[in-house]
């Protein structure tokens, strides 16, 4: 399974390559006021509004230091496409099924929640997000309120 | 060819051919043996009779036997009337309605299985034969024989002796020629003789042509487009003219002047283009009202009424998906004219009225809106019945509907659970209706009014806008961010210079500013979207000249004022749907992209006069039935206090008494600090301490208490100050960290915390609580 790799903080995470459909510099965003604050605003990609979900936020990260400008995975998403604000982007990377392990239960509960689990590669661990999970916001939400 | 059409689910594309123009025939033939009832017209019998033939002929040919069956008895029934064998009678129109809702069951039994339905329709065949055999009635008047010549193409000869390019005479040789044994034609012969040229005969056999096919079929001069494909072309336009508004604002800022002219041609051109496509995506009102007629037919009788409807305007256009969204909300205000407007022939003569009532529908433009008007000259409604009846059902309290004016009165029929009919018919049902009616209207961004006069009659007026896809908006400021108000909600602007900006009083801490002598509710546009804290004073004052913008808006037929920095422009905007994550934001009805690309958030002026609390209350916006309810059962009566400068909210269900104590008679037990109060002890909680809160309260003030009564134990809590008890609905936002709060809402136009009070006493009392347990 090919994944995209980008990184957050100390966190190196991937998404199936296959949900991306392009990797873009930051870019100018609206915010929506009264949203939740895990949602950073909204962008114009080519004529279509798509929604940034600032995912320092959504994993419960602190927020990223001022001046770091965020990169924008773009992943398809049932209704259309949304986008992932990440710190840096990493290469996509072939990774064996059999380095594959479910998250460990002691990761912290916010992040746990979207992380479907950990390749073991060598010298480093790379964090599979659950991109469906991730956009699913209601929820999680009112769990943590 | 592929055998598969689009659109047709794998069906035939003959199939789907005939299905589609089926349909439409079937819609035509409502309104016209609707109208042959009251006209017996020879030209109607023959058309009603040409549309069944054809039906019956093609479903002969696809093999559609029940089809065919029902259609030919019809068509025998209907060539006797034809014939002037029969008279049309009311037996006779129902049982042809009946087959015409009989064709439209088999028909959609073909279009979602692919074949007929096992129901014969044996009655119904039978019906018709047996009104075919019946006794031929005396024809009234003499059949119309001057229309019958229309169905037989006239003779080649009398054609040229009506133009007068020959004689009787010369017409009658060459017929009698032809008897003799000539094999050639009339025409041929004349020529030959050389009373007219070829040219004139070949006229003729055109003019006889045409009469044949009945002149030049619509078919002809148009063709069938799928709606998708529209759709599409729609949203391309969109996206042109979006970009468009791109190129006009960079031109500006560029100052070369090829560049203006190619981009003013582009603007034309794109202006010209979008009223194109628009318009191919319009349909006549009429597609809609085609079945008034009969449904009105229909009603009248099961109710013993006699009614008539009027229609004017039927040719205006709108935009195809409206034309679907208003249907079923005409409808039913039609079933309610007829059902409780309009009264019955005894009642209507008795109060001078004649026998007859009249339900008019009325369409044109205006102003970019189409408005659809509904009226009937019955007997009205009366705003205190109304008022009885709203507050019979608890949809207000008797002291509002006291202040009430005629039309907020008139306007409470809209409520969810409304209804004055003393009797529930099966016709236009039990009050729910009229709420689904608006709230269908309103989604398309249209509005409803209403206009009654007691014994007179009751007209419903209809504003709905031309298209949804693009739409005319103001674009304001707020908060550094730019937002577009659509302009259908939009009444006027009003600009208060530094001088008049005291204008804004407060009633009860709730800002209004009195326009013409009436107080408009001001709701400050970041303060409702939280960009600046309910606490911050400065407002949306413009800091450098001091001045205030207010826009007018109407939402649900109030209006508020938006006070909003900075008013800029007018603009045409394409709306564009937010994701499923913003789904639940109340405030936006969509965002759109600007000119310079950057996108904007489109405000919903409903949503925001509701999350500011001045719509008054309950009122429910939402898309159904259940929605209503819910909203219904949302409406809570809230204790508001504070605690410093924060404003919290309490259900007031869960509060036993306000008291006030005074600071000595606080006494402590064990850590905990009670008072004595009605010989019990009444445990304290410092609510401010508990929410980690700053107080205004200062040692030796007295102590304000809301006492809280659950499982036969109080509780006291002490707050900074008690301000007022409200009731409205109540849309607890949670996103909040703080424990002890449930999240927050928006009470009279400010944000507001909503105290989870179980939490607060679980964690303030666990100790009390488990020691009175051990």
């Amino acid at each position: 399974m090919q994944y995209c790799t980008f990184h957050l903080g100390d966190l190196f995470l991937g998404v199936q390559v296959t949900r991306v459909q392009e990797v873009i510099r930051t870019q100018r965003t609206t915010p929506v006021p009264l949203a939740s604050p895990v949602i950073s605003g909204l962008m114009n990609l080519r004529g279509e509004i798509v929604t940034t979900i600032d995912l320092r936020r959504r994993l419960g990260l602190p927020d990223r230091a001022a001046g770091q400008d965020p990169m924008n995975v773009v992943i398809r998403a049932e209704d259309g496409v949304v986008s992932l604000l990440v710190d840096e982007i990493g290469d996509v990377i072939d990774a064996l099924d059999d380095a594959f392990e479910p998250s460990p239960s002691t990761l912290r509960a916010a992040t746990r929640d979207v992380i479907d689990g950990v390749y073991k590669l060598d010298g480093r661990l790379l964090l599979i997000l659950d991109c469906d999970r991730v956009l699913d916001l209601p929820a999680t939400l009112q769990e943590s309120a | 060819m592929t055998s598969n059409a689009d659109g047709f689910d794998g069906l035939d594309e003959v199939v789907g051919e005939f299905l589609v123009e089926s349909h439409e025939n079937l819609d035509r033939l409502d309104q016209e043996l609707v109208d042959l009832e009251q006209h017996p017209e020879p030209a109607t019998i023959a058309s009603i009779f040409r549309t069944i033939h054809t039906i019956k002929g093609t479903s002969g040919f696809l093999g559609y036997s029940n089809l065919e069956r029902v259609t030919h008895v019809g068509e025998n029934l209907l060539s006797r009337l034809r014939d002037g064998k029969l008279s049309v009678t009311a037996d006779i129109t129902s049982a042809l309605l009946a087959m015409v809702d009989a064709v439209r069951r088999i028909l959609a039994d073909i279009e979602h299985t692919g074949a007929e339905g096992p129901e014969p329709f044996d009655a119904l065949v039978e019906l018709l034969d047996r009104l075919k055999n019946a006794q031929p009635v005396p024809a009234p008047e003499p059949p119309a024989a001057e229309a019958e010549p229309s169905e037989e193409p006239r003779p080649i000869g009398e054609i040229l002796v009506a133009e007068g390019k020959a004689t009787v005479a010369d017409v009658a040789e060459a017929i009698a020629r032809q008897e003799a044994g000539d094999p050639r034609h009339v025409g041929e012969l004349l020529v030959e003789k050389g009373t007219i040229e070829a040219r004139e005969v070949a006229e003729a056999l055109l003019a006889q042509q045409e009469q044949r096919t009945g002149g030049p079929s619509v078919s002809e001069s148009s063709i069938r487009v799928d709606v998708g494909l529209l759709d599409n072309l729609m949203n391309l336009v969109g996206e042109l003219v979006l970009a468009r508004n791109q190129i006009l604002q960079f031109t500006q800022s560029s100052g070369d002047a090829v560049l203006t002219g190619t981009s003013q041609r582009l603007n034309l051109i794109t202006t010209e283009l979008q009223e194109g496509v628009m318009k191919t995506r319009m349909q006549p009102i009429e597609n809609v009202w085609n079945k008034f007629p009969r449904v009105v037919r229909d009603l009248s009788l099961a109710c013993g009424k006699q009614i008539r409807i009027e229609m004017e305007g039927k040719d205006t256009e709108l935009d195809k998906t409206i034309i679907e969204a208003i249907k079923d909300p005409l409808t039913h205000l039609v079933r309610n004219s007829v059902d409780h407007g309009i009264e019955s022939p005894e009642r209507r003569v008795e109060l001078g009225k004649g026998r007859e009532g009249v339900v008019r529908l009325r369409a044109y433009h205006e102003g970019g809106q189409v408005i659809i008007e509904i009226s009937d000259d019955g007997a009205g409604m009366s705003a205190g019945r109304i008022r009885a009846k709203a507050v019979e059902r608890d949809l207000i309290s008797v002291e509002a509907a006291a202040s009430m004016g005629q039309r907020e009165l008139l306007n409470l029929i809209f409520l969810p659970g409304f209804s004055t009919a003393e009797k529930v018919s099966n016709i236009s049902g039990r009050g729910v209706g009229m709420d689904v009616v608006k709230t269908n209207i309103e989604a398309i961004g249209g509005n409803i009014d209403v206009q009654t006069r007691e014994g007179v009659g009751t007209t419903f007026k209809i504003k709905i806008p031309l298209t949804l896809a693009i739409i005319p908006a103001l674009l304001v400021g707020s908060g550094g961010e730019r937002y577009a108000i659509p302009q259908v909600s939009l009444l006027e602007l009003v600009r208060l210079d530094r001088e008049n900006a005291s204008a804004i009083e407060h009633v009860h801490g709730t800002p209004v500013y009195r326009l013409r002598g009436r107080l408009l509710p001001l709701v400050f546009l970041d303060q409702v979207l939280r960009t600046r804290s309910a606490v911050e004073p400065a407002g949306e004052v413009d800091d450098e000249d001091g001045t205030v913008n207010i826009v007018v808006l109407q939402a649900d037929g109030e209006p508020f004022g938006l006070v909003v920095s900075e008013i800029s422009d007018t603009a045409e905007i394409v709306v564009k749907p937010l994701g499923r994550t913003l789904k639940g934001v109340r405030a936006f009805a969509g965002a759109t992209i600007m000119g310079d690309g950057r996108v904007a958030l489109i405000l919903d002026a409903l949503g925001l006069a509701e999350m500011a609390g001045v719509t008054g209350g309950a009122r429910d916006h939402g898309l159904s039935d259940a929605d209503a309810a819910e909203a219904a059962a949302d409406r809570r009566t809230l204790l508001l206090f504070s605690l410093g400068d924060r404003r919290l909210a309490l259900l007031l269900e869960m509060v036993a008494r306000l008291e006030e104590f005074d600071p000595s008679i606080v006494e402590r037990a064990g850590s905990q600090r009670v008072v004595q109060y009605r010989d019990e002890i009444l445990p304290l909680v410092f609510l401010a301490d508990e929410l980690g809160f700053s107080t205004n309260r200062r040692e030796g003030d007295p102590l304000r208490v809301v006492v809280y009564t659950a499982g036969g134990r109080s509780v006291g809590l002490v707050v900074d100050e008690i301000h007022d008890i409200v009731e409205q609905a109540l849309d607890v936002q949670r996103h909040t960290a703080v424990h002890g709060l449930a999240g927050s809402a928006v009470v009279q136009g400010r944000v507001t915390d909503v105290l989870d009070i179980h939490g607060v006493l679980r964690r303030a009392l666990a100790g009390l609580f488990a020691e009175a347990a051990a």
